[in-house]
């Protein structure tokens, strides 16, 4: 028989069964691997844990042939399957680099798979992340809004300080977009690479500006997220964005008083999260500084009385008021007021309010120990309370 | 610097069985399964009408952060936070991330989860971000959710490979195929290719 060119392919001959598995290099492929769907209703079946793991060997195996292969069809799902075992505890590392060629691919469900398992399964002691740098970049500045985001996302994420470092500029550009819904994405993409990279808060002060001018309640509380950031890094930037009471006082009464809204109400209550977040943007603000606290007090005054109690948002609202009251430089009356609400909350049939209520006390009873002691009837009742966490 | 955020969020079954998997803060592999694990059985010692929050277990941290769960039917939802994030608050976030999940898969049931994790977990993405809270408002969580679904769908999702494949093949213009070819001493059996014409 003549020899084979090399790379020559070669089909079994002389009669062999196509069935028996081919020769190395055969042009013939493996099966198709199985979806998803059929894996997940192959484990479900496992009877034992030693059967569940003989199933999972069985298929890495056929994964790892098909990595190996280098098809781009199937890549997806196998990396979809990939995530599932990881999540029922099995090693998944070798797919690490198929994400890497997702991300890299043209398709919205590649990179939609191939970042999430980069989320996954990836994170900055592997050098290979870093090969994620250059994507991210491109698809920071892509065509279609959803990869924008699958991009801001991950590295929001994961993105490690030199991936920060590199990608800094264009998540600032980002920030000062019309789209919200990239916008909201890159306020907290930037709170991640300001972790990462402290340096580099000045950069993202000039997008600062009209974040608050937003209309768009996602990007509001977002930007109030990256603000509290800010203030919280830097006696500098809390200085800076003291200016900014009169408007959050000014969102913050419009929520209250705006009436129904069905886009944010919860439970009769406009945007609970965003009150909350106002609120504890208001507290790092008002504290050690006389102005600002003068500047919320009516507000506080108003969240405290008006809101509604009966459904937990509103106690949530509530508590975080009242912990800015008594952060803040408020006048007694409000102080009182606030020892009251706490009172009351202890008295409260939800176990989850009473047990707040207690470890709000218990932090309140070094600053304000009289109007503590007017409660103290009710506290000890609720230490008779069997519940052990109220009792811790 | 103690960051303000969500470190893991969890959900699995009465049994312990994880049904998501999501960590905001690295911890390596193995220390993430017992983590679950650990939590399972803290969760699983708390009575039904005893509060909602407790101290985080010794490997995600101890009494620097908290658990705070919410028990529906046979899933628990736990969400582990560091110390500063409002427990409250956090309540009303797993009430939104599972109307969410009730919205997008319409009376969402622990199979839609076992089934979908990647669905659940592009859903949540769109809910938290980095450990902080993106998005509360449900309706335009489902309306960005499906609006990617749609993009996906136009592309042929995950599972469409082989029928654009066959479709493919079947496009072409095969001349007849020889069933036997034949290059000097070589004889190659050609397999049948009939179902692909």
């Amino acid at each position: 028989m003549q020899k084979l060119p090399p790379g020559g392919q070669c089909i079994p001959t002389g009669g062999a069964p196509l069935s028996q598995k081919p020769a190395h290099g055969s042009q013939l492929r493996m099966p198709a691997p199985i979806r998803l769907r059929e894996l997940i209703r192959t484990i479900r079946t496992a009877r034992t844990q030693a059967e569940e793991r003989e199933m999972i060997q069985k298929e890495c195996a056929a994964i790892r042939s098909s990595f190996r292969e280098e098809d781009n069809t199937y890549r997806c799902r196998n990396v979809a399957k990939l995530l599932y075992m990881h999540m029922l505890g099995y090693p998944a590392h070798f797919g690490q680099l198929e994400c890497l060629k997702l991300i890299a691919s043209q398709k919205f469900t590649d990179k939609r798979i191939g970042y999430l398992g980069a989320m996954l399964l990836l994170d900055e002691r592997q050098d290979v992340h870093l090969l994620m740098t250059n994507c991210i970049k491109n698809d920071l500045n892509h065509s279609t809004q959803y990869v924008q985001g699958l991009a801001l996302c991950t590295l929001g994420c994961m993105g490690s300080s030199e991936m920060c470092r590199d990608l800094a500029g264009e998540v600032e550009k980002l920030l000062k977009t019309s789209n919200s819904y990239l916008r909201k994405k890159a306020a907290l993409c930037a709170v991640h690479v300001i972790r990462k990279v402290p340096e580099l808060m000045e950069m993202f002060l000039p997008a600062t500006k009209n974040l608050l001018n937003e209309k768009n309640h996602g990007v509001l509380h977002t930007s109030v997220v990256l603000l509290t950031e800010m203030c919280e890094r830097s006696p500098d930037m809390l200085a800076h964005f003291r200016k900014l009471v009169p408007q959050l006082v000014r969102i913050l009464k419009n929520l209250i008083m705006s009436g129904y809204s069905p886009e944010h109400d919860v439970s009769g209550i406009s945007d609970p999260f965003l009150q909350v977040r106002i609120l504890r943007l208001l507290r790092i603000l008002g504290r050690n500084d006389d102005d600002s606290s003068e500047a919320m007090n009516d507000i506080l005054a108003q969240v405290a009385t008006n809101t509604e109690t009966s459904k937990n948002v509103g106690n949530a609202i509530l508590y975080e008021t009242v912990l800015t009251i008594m952060d803040i430089k408020s006048e007694s009356g409000l102080r009182v007021l606030a020892i009251n609400i706490l009172g009351r909350f202890l008295l409260n049939n939800d176990k989850n309010i009473r047990y707040v209520a207690l470890t709000s006390l218990l932090k309140t009873v070094q600053t304000d120990h009289n109007a503590v002691q007017r409660h103290r009837s009710t506290i000890v009742d609720c230490l008779k309370d069997l519940d052990v966490s109220i009792k811790r | 610097w103690p960051a303000e955020m969500i470190q893991a969020i969890l959900v699995f079954n009465n049994h312990g069985k994880p049904r998501l998997v999501r960590f905001y803060q690295r911890f390596p592999e193995e220390i993430q399964q017992q983590i679950v694990r650990e939590t399972f059985h803290l969760v699983l010692k708390r009575d039904d009408n005893i509060c909602n929050f407790l101290e985080g277990g010794s490997l995600i941290g101890g009494a620097d952060y908290k658990l705070i769960y919410r028990h529906y039917a046979t899933l628990y939802f736990v969400f582990c936070v560091d110390s500063s994030e409002s427990e409250l608050g956090i309540l009303d976030l797993i009430q939104v991330f599972v109307e969410t999940l009730d919205k997008c898969f319409e009376n969402v049931c622990e199979l839609d989860l076992i089934f979908h994790m990647d669905k659940v977990h592009y859903i949540l993405q769109e809910v938290v971000m980095g450990g902080m809270v993106l998005e509360t408002n449900m309706n335009e969580i489902v309306a960005q959710i499906e609006a990617q679904n749609r993009l996906e769908k136009s592309e042929g999702g995950l599972s469409a490979a082989p029928a654009r494949a066959v479709s493919a093949v079947k496009n072409m213009n095969l001349p007849e195929i020889p069933r036997n070819i034949n290059i000097g001493d070589l004889n190659i059996k050609v397999p049948n290719l009939s179902q692909f014409v």
